[in-house]
């Protein structure tokens, strides 16, 4: 063991110190954690699901943990205006790891709670109990070191039958001056027949070291249907490690969007588990990646049920030295007939330096399904740069239109319009390498 | 109604080559230890070199856990209560390999192995090992007149040391995995074929496997080297009597190709399954792989896998040599309770460096077939192009089908393709065929067969012909 005993001594000393703040609920959950944590530390890259990922070596790096809680201050609306023009949203933040709520102007439906898990944990207990951890328990040792540490995040409850016009957007933000690790959590809950969609940003641009640990499980309810868009733009010192876990019931609908446009090291896992006949969901991923970026998206649909439909496109687009990891798996179970599964996996590379490994997988135990999956790995087509050039493109121009279009196929399933055409225009300019820095914000001035 | 009858008359139908012959064997004590290892060399007369790279293998094998991470549910092997060599030559010590007993003669004869100079006309070559030793190697002589050697193991390692010396252990290091490791320790028979430069091998060469004795492993090795602008193409087919407990069988295969030359090497594997209930039948652990070192090199597996009870196996090419060529074609077949996990792996390594893979798994009964596949393309390997097709049918609710491959592409010029569907044989399809005529079981073995096509062309004439009976009796039973 390396880092973890570091941790695991941190946890002991201050055991108190976590458990302080914290809802009854969070620290029960929190004793079953350590002792998973303990058993096994962090993964090493023997293991199957970490081979080209060398995470123990990421936490090793001696972060600050804000144990006692003391309070950021923190304007959000001054901090952060990087905000989608012409989208109006609810908005509430984390900062470091604490939830912050935002500037909103229409209130959200009767029913609807849009706050801190700590807070919703303290003040209704049994709303939460049979959902907080009930689908991270069984996570991997990343996921359970966030179970270990976690002491605040964001709770989104929408009551049966009550639909969420306006998107909420959930900003995670790291505001510090030394080096810096949050960990935070998000609790999901969509009940029957509701509707939501939602982004999270990730932003950082911390002059330091900073490692972000976010755990988030989602409910989705019968007949409920939820869009999630997630963006990251942190900055090259920033190491993510995301877990999202999603179950889904009957006839339920999830769409779900992954785009990776700056970050340094990243490893997202999504696990969707479809336990409702007719449910139906799509993941889809865009990662761009220059210098020394380093993406590694694990995914796995777990087909429980008979009648369910997935699909999954993943692109990379790989620069100089970045690193793209993609190993995605469709898991139908014996039961699960009728499936129709379907996984894309597109990638670029645009350097020798850069380096993919794909690895997309198909596990089946049912005989009357449809599914298949494919991947390439390749460059742009010499002969539609060639016809572009003839009639009068300059060469670095119809590349930035050949990868744009390749981007686009991803980018063109988010169901937001506002949100779409500002991706659209992210994109362009990453491309362009004008996107070091979003512009709006004062953290990034 | 019609279907159940077909079904039972057809799961009564028992494996055709699961006869014991009642040959006099001479059996070494079960069990592995230093000992064993120098008992097998002794016996086989070896020099020292080679007595030390054995042992070199076995200490190291002892350092080795047995991988757990294949898609398998193995039951623990006890490597203490096999025995690591069996041979059946042994009664006739006095005029070894002149005169064969006859009751192995017969054995082979019932497996339709030409043995026989009278069969000459099958226009093949053949070795066949039984248990540990090579029993009889059929057309050496006029393989010879062009240079061609075709002989067991142990006869080239009298024979032609130097030539085995620089060529074993070349392609799959002792230290590779834990079965490579194993079977360099105590490797007993199996053939060694070099084609000399220029020389184009004038007949299908073939080596015949068969496990005949109880409580024996199999750890044959074969090691194939074609010279500069050769051609050679080898068969392999393997058979084994039905027993309730389960024997091992961890080879190695070792191909060596130089510049311009071709290797073509087609399975047919066919070890006993276990039964229905899924008791007893072979592992089929095996590690084969090929370095195409020469520039304009080209290796070619086929194999067609319907037996084992479990395999666990990727025949693989490393793409040394600027322009040279991998290619893998399988059909995986596994019934009742058999697992499989097989695929290859492609390492390019050179420049222009091609590799085809087509593999298609077809899963019945029970059983759990899985494709797992590496592509890697290093750094250096500029120009390299991947097609990777894997396709998987499903026959019955109660079988799984798994496709894992992984890509590691490390130069920005490669072109790598990976596709891969699984369904199961439409109700559209079937009707189709009732409707003219054709019978519910037979119509599923022309699908089956039909699905399977593309790689049974690749088999040389005689060697589909029985790979096409081999799926339909392989399936039977399966149809519900």
């Amino acid at each position: 063991m390396g880092s973890e005993q570091e941790y695991i001594d941190i946890f002991d000393r201050h055991r108190e110190l976590i458990d302080e703040p914290c809802a009854k609920l969070l620290n029960d959950e929190r004793a079953k954690a350590i002792i998973r944590f303990k058993a096994t530390g962090f993964p090493g890259i023997k293991e199957e699901n970490w081979l080209h990922t060398n995470i123990a070596k990421r936490f090793s790096a001696d972060y600050g943990m804000n144990l006692g809680r003391v309070e950021v201050k923190a304007g959000t609306h001054d901090i952060f205006t990087c905000d989608v023009p012409n989208l109006r949203t609810h908005q509430a933040y984390i900062i470091n790891d604490t939830f912050h709520p935002g500037n909103n102007g229409k209130p959200l439906p009767e029913g609807v709670i849009l706050g801190s898990l700590n807070d919703v944990a303290e003040n209704h207990p049994a709303l939460l109990a049979p959902y907080y951890n009930s689908l991270a328990g069984k996570g991997d040792s990343t996921v359970q070191f966030n179970t270990a540490f976690v002491q605040d995040g964001v709770l989104l409850y929408i009551p049966k039958n009550i639909e969420v016009e306006e998107t909420v957007q959930i900003v995670a933000l790291l505001q510090a001056n030394v080096e810096m690790m949050s960990i935070r959590r998000l609790l999901i809950i969509l009940e029957e027949n509701s509707k939501a969609s939602l982004l999270l940003c990730d932003h950082s641009s911390l002059q330091q070291q900073s490692l972000s640990t976010q755990v988030t499980e989602i409910f989705i309810g019968r007949g409920a249907s939820l869009d999630l868009y997630e963006l990251e733009e942190t900055a090259g010192n920033n190491t993510r490690v995301g877990s999202l876990f999603v179950r889904q019931d009957a006839d339920s609908r999830f769409n779900h969007c992954n785009i990776t446009l700056t970050n340094g090291f990243t490893r997202n896992s999504v696990e969707v588990s479809l336990e409702g006949k007719g449910a139906e969901t799509r993941i889809n991923g865009l990662a761009i990646g220059d210098k020394e970026q380093h993406i590694d998206n694990r995914t796995l649909v777990d087909h429980k049920v008979p009648h369910c439909t997935s699909n999954e496109l993943y692109k990379y687009i790989l620069d100089e030295q970045s690193t793209g990891v993609f190993a995605g798996k469709m898991l139908i179970r014996p039961d699960a007939q009728q499936t129709v599964s379907e996984q894309t996996n597109r990638n670029l590379c645009l350097t020798s330096c850069a380096h993919m490994y794909a690895q997309p997988q198909l596990e089946i135990y049912a005989d009357d399904v449809k599914c298949s999956h494919g991947s390439t790995v390749g460059q742009l087509d010499e002969s539609a740069l060639f016809y572009m050039q003839q009639r009068g493109i300059p060469a670095e121009e119809a590349r930035h239109l050949l990868m744009y279009a390749f981007a686009g196929e991803v980018i063109d399933s988010i169901g937001i319009d506002a949100l779409r055409d500002r991706l659209h225009m992210l994109v362009e300019k990453r491309f362009r390498g004008e996107l070091n820095h979003c512009k709006g914000c004062t953290l990034c001035k | 109604m019609k279907k159940d009858n077909i079904l039972k008359r057809l799961a009564n139908k028992a494996y055709e080559f699961g006869f014991v012959s009642k040959i006099k064997t001479e059996i070494i004590e079960s069990g592995l230890s230093e000992k064993t290892v120098r008992l097998i060399s002794e016996k086989k007369n070896e020099p020292e070199w080679l007595l030390e790279f054995r042992l070199q293998a076995y200490r190291h094998w002892l350092t080795l856990k047995m991988p757990s991470w294949a898609h398998l549910n193995i039951p623990p092997i006890n490597y203490q209560a096999i025995s690591y060599y069996a041979d059946p030559l042994k009664k006739n010590k006095e005029n070894k390999n002149k005169e064969i007993d006859p009751e192995l003669m017969k054995t082979f004869e019932k497996l339709g192995i030409p043995l026989e100079e009278r069969l000459a006309l099958s226009g093949t070559a053949v070795d066949a090992v039984m248990d540990s030793v090579s029993v009889k190697t059929t057309f050496k002589e006029e393989l010879k007149e062009k240079g061609i050697i075709f002989c067991s193991m142990s006869e080239a390692i009298q024979e032609y040391p130097d030539l085995v010396r620089k060529y074993l252990g070349s392609v799959v290091n002792y230290r590779d995995n834990f079965f490579a490791a194993l079977n360099t320790a105590v490797f007993s028979d199996g053939s060694f074929v070099y084609i000399p430069k220029g020389v184009r091998c004038p007949m299908e060469l073939s080596t015949y496997f068969r496990i005949n004795a109880a409580n024996t492993g199999q750890f044959e090795r074969t090691l194939i080297v074609a010279d500069d602008d050769s051609y050679v193409s080898y068969l392999e087919g393997c058979t084994a009597p039905m027993r309730d407990e389960n024997q091992l069988h961890a080879a190695i295969v070792e191909i060596v190709v130089h510049d311009n030359a071709e290797v073509k090497y087609s399975t047919v594997q066919n070890w006993y399954p276990g039964d229905a209930e899924g008791k007893g039948g072979v592992y089929n652990f095996v590690t084969k792989r090929g370095d195409c070192r020469g520039r304009n090199s080209k290796l070619s597996w086929t194999q067609v896998e319907t037996g084992s009870a479990i395999t666990w196996k990727y025949p693989s090419c490393i793409l040394r040599g600027d322009n040279s060529q991998g290619e893998f074609y399988s059909v995986a077949l596994t019934n009742n309770y058999q697992q499989a996990d097989t695929g290859t792996k492609m390492i390019h390594l050179g420049k222009n460096t091609r590799s085809t893979i087509i593999s298609k798994g077809i899963s019945a009964g029970k059983s759990q077939n899985s494709y797992r596949g590496l592509v890697r393309v290093s750094k250096n390997a500029d120009g390299a192009r991947n097609y990777s097709q894997c396709d998987s049918l499903l026959l019955g609710d109660k079988c799984g089908a798994h496709t894992f491959p992984y890509m590691d592409i490390h130069n920005n010029s490669a072109v790598i393709e990976h596709e891969a569907t699984t369904s199961k044989i439409s109700e559209d399809q079937l009707f189709y065929c009732n409707q003219r005529g054709i019978g519910t079981e037979e119509a599923i073995g022309l699908i089956v067969n039909g699905y399977a096509k593309e790689v049974l062309n690749k088999l040389p004439m005689e060697f589909a012909i029985e790979a096409q009976k081999l799926l339909s009796v392989s399936l039977e039973g399966a149809v519900g």
